[in-house]
């Protein structure tokens, strides 16, 4: 069965598999050359897999963008204390489906990341936490990592190495705030999904009170490839400052919405027109998010010159994130999307902090009220101040996700509140 | 401050302007309060872990890239902080403002109204008006069990609750359910907090309205009541306490922060066990006379009286009835009085003993004790010894036929028969109600409870600890140490005391365990006994 869509200016290093349910097995992986990753890895050594990692430029595809063999390389060594690698596979930001994509076509590919992962940082068990609502994902995981113990690849003596690497799965309940770091260790634990401060980082403090690596789905499947590629190879695509391919998960009014992997620094334009195969209807462009919801929204002309990489969007005025596009056009209502992204994040703050239990959930009322044209100008103000007081006041980032997106959005399409606001009524709607 | 002061185990910084050292691991916050700044703060708890989840305490530290809670940011060396800076303030008044976006405003039904960090804080640095127009969202109360009542409304979410039940009484019933806005403390199981021990101090560290006592709601307002330093009469742990009185009448009882003794905590047997405190129908004039020939007089008539009888009978035998409810400069005084009138042959006090201790997990220091009173080791000192059974009845036999001087103090004699001391040739009673055992004491006196005198316990650690007069006595009751302590100055010359303080001194010239101590010596946290004499 063919992937419902390729396009021939993809690149295909982690998707490769997808459509094809025969990657699905041990035997069917290995024709896509799996398990050479680890195999590589177990033969060059600790050092030289985080090296090689370090050296590709990976960067972690969750969303913060942060360099994977560094990360690695802050666990500690020698510490006689068990170590845990943790794989981030509770893919709940809204408009994202790449690590889903990656698990349910080709879960060897995450099962052979999490070896290399764990190998390098020394761990000899893994979680994989994945979102509750992943039923199908689940069970595809659950079938090829009972077949990858089978073979030996997983468990006592993985690929007669002597290194010992045990995986878990574990099924979260269905929380967004689940999928932060930490968040994600205390549900592991089976404590309320509520992030930790930090520091103590991870890396010293980690799950179970033990040091542990947090990777996403997405960077863990690459780091295979690199490993027995080597990072030069991975250097190909890509820009200096993020190397490699990513896969960009393109939702709302594109002809063609989908995952396309496509190295970093693909123009943002040519994804949309050609890839995507256009607006829907031959609409206009109005906004993109392009990052996943927790990051600001960008206008039609910020997305024309816009590069997608690290720091292309982010000279855009906006973020990667985890390269999740949602496209809107000229009959998208503004207002409405904001309010439902802040009902989304009012309906996912863990409640710990001040700022983000009550901000959330009252900027929601506000923007609710403004959508029902019952707003004033001065909630706009009320709006852009509630969010600069939830941004960088509380323990985790969820309400500087939202912050995000409200100012960006009464900045770039304050009409758009006004018309609201003046005349009761809503820009654009059909 | 002097280089050569330094020591490697402290740092120096400077907050708001003012250079401080403290030790290495102190916190920002508690730095500035060392300098008397408070830094506002909801979930840090002295005595509990800090999750830095109110957000309120954050503070602006030069150099980092964003406010940091005070209450978890270890204070290091040459750090410049700022509580007071345009960012830190417009921050809190930010976090305020989300505070009051679904908090009711019903200070004037709520029993926190007045002693709230909510209103406090609000008052003091939130915006004159809120600007949050939508309806707020409602949960209405919760009975939590035992003596608690919630009410989610006025939660500021805190969990101070959550972790003390977690952490110190180690008896996890409350959690955090649901999430967001939506998020309030609710129990596990249907019984709540019913039969739990301790549960009682989360009413004291919620720092809003939230959590509130059933036995306080509605009864008085924060502002008017007294607040004397006092010691929990409910067992011989001596628990620090504040009396919380309104018309001379025992509201509650808080606890006082002695890190030596109960922490930030009491238990709540000791908590609950105030109302014999209030109870009414005190003996409140001396009476003379055995039977139907009692007659009530003044003091000067009475003491006039008792002194004629006592510089008769010298050299008889005296028999002592002490209570561990009296304080050591009760008991002292009356044992001294009557080793001035005669011999000794017997002095006891009866006392209530639970079947077992009951431990805070989380602070093993405070037991509640198995002697439910609160100077079992003072009377020891003084030369009292325990009689009877755990229930504090029996084992006055030689008492209640004693031929000799007969001193009751403090204790009630309810299991007493009518002809308790008919023998006796001479039966003062020193105490706060009559008693049917009263019937043939030649004096009853009445005497002061420790609400309504100073005084000092003696706790089952050793250490001595004063209390403060909280209360008016009613009627001419007198503390004993001034009844007893003029009569014995009349009898052997010298100055009668004219305080507790002075009742005390006297103590310690004369007993080995108190020597060198004095009221001002013991101060408000109490003084450990040498352990030979504890």
């Amino acid at each position: 069965m063919a992937y419902p869509y390729r396009h021939d200016k993809e690149v295909r290093v982690l998707s490769e598999g997808f459509g094809d349910p025969a990657a699905r097995t041990v035997e069917g992986w290995k024709r896509y050359g799996g398990y050479q990753g680890i195999a590589r890895a177990l033969e060059i050594g600790r050092d030289a897999t985080i090296d090689e990692v370090k050296n590709s430029g990976l960067r972690g595809r969750g969303g913060a963008g942060f360099p994977t063999g560094l990360k690695w390389s802050f666990m500690p060594k020698d510490s006689g204390r068990p170590h845990y690698m943790l794989c981030n596979a509770d893919e709940s930001e809204p408009g994202t489906f790449k690590d889903r994509e990656i698990i349910r076509w080709t879960p060897h590919q995450l099962i052979e990341g999490c070896l290399v992962g764990s190998y390098a940082i020394g761990a000899s068990h893994c979680y994989i936490y994945l979102r509750g609502e992943f039923f199908e994902t689940t069970n595809v995981l659950a079938r090829a990592l009972e077949e990858a113990y089978e073979k030996g690849l997983v468990g006592r003596d993985i690929m007669g190495s002597g290194v010992d690497i045990d995986m878990t799965l574990h099924v979260g309940a269905g929380a967004y705030i689940c999928g932060e770091e930490t968040g994600l260790m205390n549900s592991l634990e089976g404590r309320r999904g509520e992030p930790r401060i930090k520091p103590p980082f991870p890396a010293a403090v980690g799950a179970f009170g033990m040091p542990s690596t947090i990777n996403n789905v997405e960077t863990l499947a690459a780091t295979p490839h690199i490993v027995r590629h080597g990072a030069q190879w991975y250097r190909q695509w890509g820009t200096e400052k993020s190397p490699g391919t990513k896969l960009f998960c393109v939702s709302g009014h594109v002809n063609r919405p989908g995952n396309y992997e496509l190295p970093l620094g693909f123009p943002m334009m040519e994804l949309i027109e050609d890839i995507c195969g256009g607006m829907r209807d031959g609409k206009a462009l109005k906004a993109v998010i392009p990052g996943g919801s927790s990051v600001p929204i960008m206008s039609a002309d910020d997305c024309r010159s816009c590069t997608l990489c690290y720091e292309g969007v982010e000279a855009a005025g906006s973020l990667l994130g985890c390269a999740s596009v949602i496209v809107m056009d000229e009959n998208t209502d503004i207002v409405k999307q904001v309010r439902r992204m802040a009902y989304f994040y009012a309906h996912e703050s863990c409640g710990q902090c001040t700022p983000c239990r009550e901000g959330t959930a009252w900027a929601t009322r506000i923007l609710r009220r403004i959508e029902d044209g019952l707003g004033t100008e001065d909630d706009l103000d009320t709006l852009i101040e509630i969010s600069e007081q939830m941004t960088g006041t509380t323990i985790c980032v969820l309400s500087d996700s939202l912050a995000m997106p409200i100012i960006s959005s009464i900045e770039k399409f304050r009409e758009d509140y006004l018309a609201l606001i003046r005349r009761g009524e809503r820009v654009g709607a059909a | 401050m002097a280089d050569s002061s330094r020591r490697a185990d402290t740092v120096t910084l400077t907050i708001d302007g003012h250079e401080v050292n403290v030790p290495k691991g102190t916190s920002l916050l508690h730095a500035a309060e060392t300098l008397g700044i408070e830094v506002p703060h909801y979930c840090y708890h002295p005595g509990l872990s800090a999750p830095a989840q109110c957000r309120i305490c954050l503070v602006e530290v030069e150099g980092a890239p964003k406010l940091q809670p005070s209450c978890v940011t270890m204070a290091q060396d040459g750090q410049v902080v700022h509580t007071e800076s345009p960012s830190a303030k417009r921050m809190r008044q930010g976090v305020l403002e989300f505070y009051l976006v679904n908090h009711p405003l019903d200070c004037p039904i709520c029993d926190m109204s007045g002693e709230c960090k909510l209103q406090d804080y609000v008052f003091d640095e939130g915006r004159e008006q809120g600007r949050a127009r939508e309806p707020k969202r409602v949960f209405g109360r919760d009975d939590f069990g035992g003596d608690v009542l919630y009410y989610g409304d006025r939660c500021v979410m805190c969990t101070r609750c959550v972790r003390f039940m977690d952490e110190v009484a180690q008896d996890a019933r409350l959690t955090v359910v649901e999430r967001g806005d939506r998020a309030v403390i609710d129990t596990f199981f249907e019984s709540g907090l019913d039969d739990a021990s301790f549960a009682g101090n989360i009413v004291d560290i919620c720092p809003v309205g939230a959590l509130v006592s059933k036995d306080f709601l509605h009864k008085a307002r924060a502002w008017d009541l007294d607040h004397t330093p006092s010691i929990c009469p409910n067992c011989s742990q001596g628990c620090n306490i504040d009396l919380h009185a309104r018309d001379n009448l025992v509201q509650r009882l808080k606890p006082r922060e002695n890190q030596e003794v109960n922490g930030h905590w009491m238990c709540d047997y000791g908590r609950a066990n105030y109302e014999w405190i209030n109870r009414a129908g005190r003996i409140e004039s001396p009476g003379v006379g055995r039977g139907a020939k009692r007659r009530a007089a003044d003091w000067q008539t009475a003491l006039g009286s008792l002194l004629d009888r006592l510089r008769v009978s010298e050299g008889a035998g005296v028999r002592i009835v002490g209570s561990p409810f009296a304080s050591n400069e009760a008991l002292g005084t009356l044992h001294r009085l009557s080793r001035a009138v005669g011999t000794v042959t017997e002095s006891v006090f009866r006392c209530r003993r639970a079947e077992d201790e009951d431990p805070l997990p989380g602070f093993p220091l405070l037991v509640r004790q198995r002697d439910l009173a609160p100077n079992v080791d003072g009377a020891g000192i003084l030369g009292f010894e325990r009689a009877g059974s755990d229930d504090a009845t029996g084992g006055l036999g030689a008492a209640a036929s004693h031929d000799g001087i007969l001193f009751v103090l403090g204790d009630q004699l309810d299991d007493q028969p009518g002809d308790f001391g008919a023998d006796a040739s001479l039966y003062v009673y020193l105490g706060t109600f009559d008693s049917p055992a009263a019937r043939n004491a030649d004096f009853v006196l009445p005497v002061t409870t420790f609400t309504e005198e100073d005084g000092t316990f003696v706790n089952a650690q050793g250490r001595v600890q004063r209390f403060e007069q909280g209360l008016q006595a009613p009627g001419s009751a007198r503390p004993v140490w001034l009844v007893l302590g003029a009569l014995l100055a009349a009898l052997e010359g010298g100055n009668p005391p004219g305080s507790a303080a002075d009742a005390f001194a006297a103590l310690a010239s004369e007993y080995a365990a108190f020597a060198g101590l004095s009221h001002d010596a013991i101060g408000t946290t109490g003084a450990v006994l040498e352990p030979a004499h504890a």
